[in-house]
């Protein structure tokens, strides 16, 4: 798993490629931990598109850098999860509690 | 139920080797007539096992052993994940919806395994190890009972 990391209109992009499970969770962990360490910002979008495998480890490391974040005050958005990783993150609840895009744009936009 | 095959690996309780038993699982049920869905379901659910294996059973020690057997029926896959780690103190406990011994994770393991296959089984006793056992049924095929 690597991971691609930009600050856009005050949002932190996270874009990581590969599996996220127990055997990336760590490095998925500390990348994001670190940007967010780095860069003070309201708003976390993670693309998902990259991602062809998902489960309770890598939802683990969302769920954690959400409670990071609104705990700030501040907003994550999950974006182009492919279905198989959907469905995943579905029956995990995850989706109630973070937005869904299908784009970074519209995450950016809708969510601000 | 008659018996067409069956296979077992055994690995150490390393993270990386989690990938490894998923798709070993899957390339080998992929002999009965799965959607690539269900087989995306089969994946999750042995990675689950086995990464509760190594977080819980060995609490991330290396160096232990993982054994997973499959057997492949007419219309039906029992897996059995096995370890020798510290066992489970309370399964019913363990089996509830979103509980975890660690704030960072869901508790989502055999929540998962519940949705993602059609039965479920956990043997484990503190000190024994722990065996789960998950049947998939080929859509649209009669139940299967474990054992048979």
């Amino acid at each position: 798993m690597y991971i691609n990391i930009e600050i856009f209109r005050g949002a932190l992009l996270a874009r990581p490629v590969g599996e996220l499970d127990l055997a990336s969770a760590d490095s998925f962990r500390t990348a994001l931990d670190n940007a967010l360490d780095d860069n003070k910002v309201g708003h976390l979008i993670v693309n998902l598109s990259g991602i062809s495998y998902i489960d309770s480890s890598g939802l683990g490391v969302l769920l954690g850098r959400y409670k990071r974040v609104a705990s700030s005050g501040g907003r994550v958005s999950l974006v182009a999860a492919r279905p198989q990783v959907r469905k995943i993150l579905e029956l995990s609840g995850l989706l109630r509690i973070m937005g869904e895009y299908n784009s970074e744009e519209e995450a950016l936009s809708r969510a601000g | 139920m008659q018996l067409i095959n069956h296979m077992s690996i055994e690995f150490s309780s390393l993270p990386a080797n989690v990938a490894f038993s998923r798709v070993a699982v899957a390339a080998f049920a992929s002999q009965l007539d799965f959607t690539l869905n269900e087989l995306e379901d089969i994946k999750v659910s042995v990675s689950e096992a086995v990464s509760n294996a190594i977080i819980h059973g060995y609490g991330n020690a290396a160096g232990k052993m993982i054994r997973v057997k499959v057997k492949i029926y007419k219309n039906s896959l029992e897996i059995l994940v096995e370890d020798s780690g510290k066992g489970i103190e309370d399964v019913q406990k363990a089996l509830e919806t979103e509980y975890s011994t660690d704030p960072e994770r869901m508790g989502l393991g055999f929540t998962f395994m519940q949705s993602l296959m059609d039965k479920l089984e956990v043997d484990s006793a503190p000190g024994k190890g722990t065996r789960v056992i998950m049947i998939k049924n080929v859509h649209g095929s009669k139940s299967h009972r474990a054992g048979h």
